[in-house]
């Protein structure tokens, strides 16, 4: 077999096919040819780079020189300077904008990309099952350190200095937290790890679980060492049974090993860790819910204060960290809160895993500094709109966040920005529409969720949203008015202001903002009885387009109601009250004759 | 396995597996064989990398080829699953995405066996930690 001495990298992502990446491609392959090269030097498509704003990239093996930026017409440049002379092509190289240095190599232009893996760092490396495979990554080196180099008052002053917040979705700054619950004197203490992930759309927990459980245990013994606890929960719901899977795997093997237990690494300190199964409601991830749900008592919240910290899980001063919160610690410890705090906007520090779904090119999980705009993570690490269609929103934060447009596409993520724009950063799930999905059905699919999801306590959120899901469905069916429009707005403001926990008071946020964001959407809704992007099935109407109907007959013999009539030959008509909207004769039509309006 | 008594013995270990004299499935592989890592977490194992983790473990015996196979987590690529990230002895690893067994057959003839790579590389977009 020929050995090929060489291989050509081009990047075959959307974003740089934009780019005629495709046409480099072929282009490469025939002047290959043209030299009879062919044999020796291998042309082979990848996915994105990470370094989509200076796309198309190609790669050159084996020296690794990257070129940025290529078009066409430099193909004769890298095969006639590289590959014949072996001379890198100066002008194709990344330049520093500051220095003016050329980059040449990957790693010089790792700076370039956009995600940092810090919660991530060893997801997709380690085997999550064996766990000396994490010890080889570092993990348990700061429980190690912290346990014989620190006392809790040092760990906490690190935790607090790095600026971490909580990553579940309220933000608070977990190191105070933890010192709340230090501060509160008792015989018991417990750690809880809340690994109730219930937005629709959000997986970072999971996959950080099922990909380095280690990280969250370590940090739990080391927050059990701060706050005077010996005992960790994980609340983990059944419905993630794979993620509960390797905890328990990891649990027992850290046990084995001495790295939970009696007499961790023999310093006397005892902590281990137990699971309890959620049945996966959606207001158990509420942390005074949760404790009632670890009892064995109904899911429902009950009123802060007292806080967790004070009365927690079984009457005990409790701390309640999130899954990514706890996958911090241990790399805080060891590279110090300078470190940390280096990373991220002025109030939001380190990085944030997202969940990237709905109508994206790259759908997954992305880690990025705070401070990415929603740009850069939907356009060039998301790599665009699926199908080249265009942008319409992202909905950041689940049903409690906010949809935020084309306008807010340039403002850093933090905490803060967010929950000024009218969304939030929330787990971290993030859902992105394009235009075809209308705004009011997407305000009413939410609403759905959290009526559904409502625990029934306090009358707002088990009354109102409730009733604002029967007025979105009734301006989705055509009946609204523009005074329902007012009573939406409201009754949201009203909710929002009395109901009991984090559900309700946030439950109409997806209302209130696709109203401030979009109330054309609305009021064609109300006053044209339309839906502009055709999605509401009781507004639209199928009609057929005179000029491009043959008479073939193909959408009436189709139709299961026998609402379309027309001769052999002639233009056919579909008579709207007998027509169910099936969309069928659409399917069925080759002369795209049939249209929704 | 014995307790680990001290952080000073689980940095001896750590040492120990890091430079290879404890075996560890992490470490760099020898030279003549290959390190393959399946992401199998909730959407890996979805889109079917069970099956890739055991085509590879089956054929890389029926092929003569010395390795060791681990399943981890998911990489975040969901776009792409099911994803294998293979390293060649002195090399960087590389990452194929929707890698199904005729991908798998091609990656194991051509990248593994001549070090020729094969459409679907996914390159790593990100930095990562070291601790």
């Amino acid at each position: 077999m020929e050995e090929y001495q060489m291989q050509i990298l081009v990047c075959g992502a959307t974003n740089c096919r934009n780019n005629h990446s495709s046409d480099i491609v072929d282009n490469l392959k025939l002047e290959l040819e043209a030299f009879a090269l062919d044999k020796k030097v291998k042309v082979v498509k990848t996915s994105c780079f990470g370094l989509c704003g200076h796309g198309p990239v190609v790669k050159i093996l084996p020296d690794g020189t990257v070129y940025t930026g290529v078009t066409v017409e430099d193909i004769s440049d890298i095969i006639n300077e590289h590959i014949l002379k072996g001379r890198k092509v100066e002008k194709l190289l990344y330049r520093d904008p500051v220095t003016g240095k050329t980059l040449t190599d990957e790693n010089q232009l790792s700076v370039l990309k956009k995600q940092l893996r810090i919660v991530l760092r060893n997801c997709g490396i380690i085997d999550p099952e064996n766990i000396e495979d994490a010890i080889s990554r570092g993990a348990y080196l700061a429980l190690g350190k912290v346990l014989t180099e620190m006392q809790p008052d040092e760990v906490i002053k690190i935790i607090k200095d790095s600026g971490l917040r909580g990553r579940g979705g309220g933000g608070f700054p977990t190191g105070v937290k933890w010192e709340i619950a230090r501060k509160n004197a008792s015989d018991e203490k417990y750690v809880v790890c809340n690994a109730d992930e219930g937005d629709p759309g959000a997986f970072m927990d999971r996959s950080v679980l099922e990909g380095d459980p280690h990280a969250v245990l370590e940090a739990m013994a080391i927050c059990g060492y701060c706050i005077g606890a010996s005992k960790g929960l994980v609340y983990i719901r059944a419905e993630y049974p794979l993620a509960v899977k390797r905890l328990k795997i990891a649990i027992e093997q850290a046990r084995e090993y001495g790295l939970l237990g009696k007499d961790i690494m023999g310093t006397g300190f005892d902590f281990d860790i137990e699971i309890r199964y959620g049945a996966g409601a959606f207001v158990c991830g509420e942390e005074t819910a949760l404790i009632h749900s670890m009892e064995g008592l109904r899911g429902e919240p009950t009123v802060k204060p007292p806080y967790p910290a004070q009365s927690g899980f079984r009457g005990k001063p409790t701390n309640v960290n999130n899954v990514e919160t706890f996958a911090c610690v241990a790399p805080i410890i060891l590279k110090g809160a300078e470190w940390f705090s280096s990373i991220g906007t002025a109030k939001s520090k380190g990085t944030k895993v997202f969940a990237l779904a709905g109508k994206i090119n790259n759908v997954g999980l992305i880690e990025v500094p705070m401070g990415t705009t929603l740009r850069e993570v939907i356009f060039e690490i998301g790599g665009g709109i699926r199908g080249g269609k265009k942008f319409k929103a992202v909905q950041t934060g689940g049903p409690s966040g906010g949809c935020l447009t084309e306008k807010h596409l340039d403002i850093p993520i933090d905490f803060d920005n967010l929950t000024a724009a009218g969304s939030m950063m929330g787990s971290g799930g993030m859902i992105v529409m394009d235009e075809d999905d209308c705004m009011v059905a997407v305000a009413k699919f939410y609403l759905d969720f959290t009526v559904e999801e409502s625990c029934g306590k306090c009358a707002p959120c088990r009354i109102g949203n409730k009733r604002l899901h029967e007025l979105l469905e009734h301006i989705c069916k055509g009946h609204g008015t523009r005074a329902d429009l007012d009573r939406l707005r409201n009754m949201s403001v009203v909710i929002k202001d009395t109901a009991l926990c984090g559900l309700g008071q946030t439950s109409p946020n997806p209302v209130l903002s696709t109203l401030d964001n979009f109330f054309d959407e609305y009021l064609a809704h109300v006053e044209d009885k339309k839906c502009p992007a055709g999605k509401c099935r009781d507004l639209m109407q199928y009609v057929i387009i005179k000029e491009n109907c043959v008479g073939c007959t193909a959408c009436a013999r189709v139709c299961p109601v026998n609402a379309i009539s027309g001769e052999r030959k002639e233009p056919h008509y579909i008579n709207p009250a007998i027509c169910i909207k099936c969309g069928a004769c659409m399917e069925k039509c080759k002369f795209d004759a049939i249209v929704i309006r | 396995m014995k307790k680990i008594k001290s952080p000073a013995e689980l940095k001896k270990l750590r040492d120990d597996l890091i430079s290879g004299r404890k075996p560890s499935s992490n470490a760099d592989p020898a030279p003549g064989s290959v390190r393959i890592r399946v992401h199998m977490g909730t959407s890996g194992i979805a889109s079917g990398a069970a099956e890739i983790f055991n085509f590879f473990i089956t054929e890389l015996e029926k092929r003569n080829i010395h390795g060791y196979v681990i399943k981890t987590g998911d990489m975040g690529y969901c776009f792409a699953e099911p994803t294998v990230e293979i390293t060649l002895p002195g090399k960087e690893p590389v990452v194929f995405g929707n890698v199904d067994k005729f991908k798998a057959d091609e990656i194991i003839e051509k990248y593994i066996k001549n070090g020729e790579l094969v459409d679907g590389v996914i390159p790593a977009n990100y930095q990562t930690i070291s601790i």
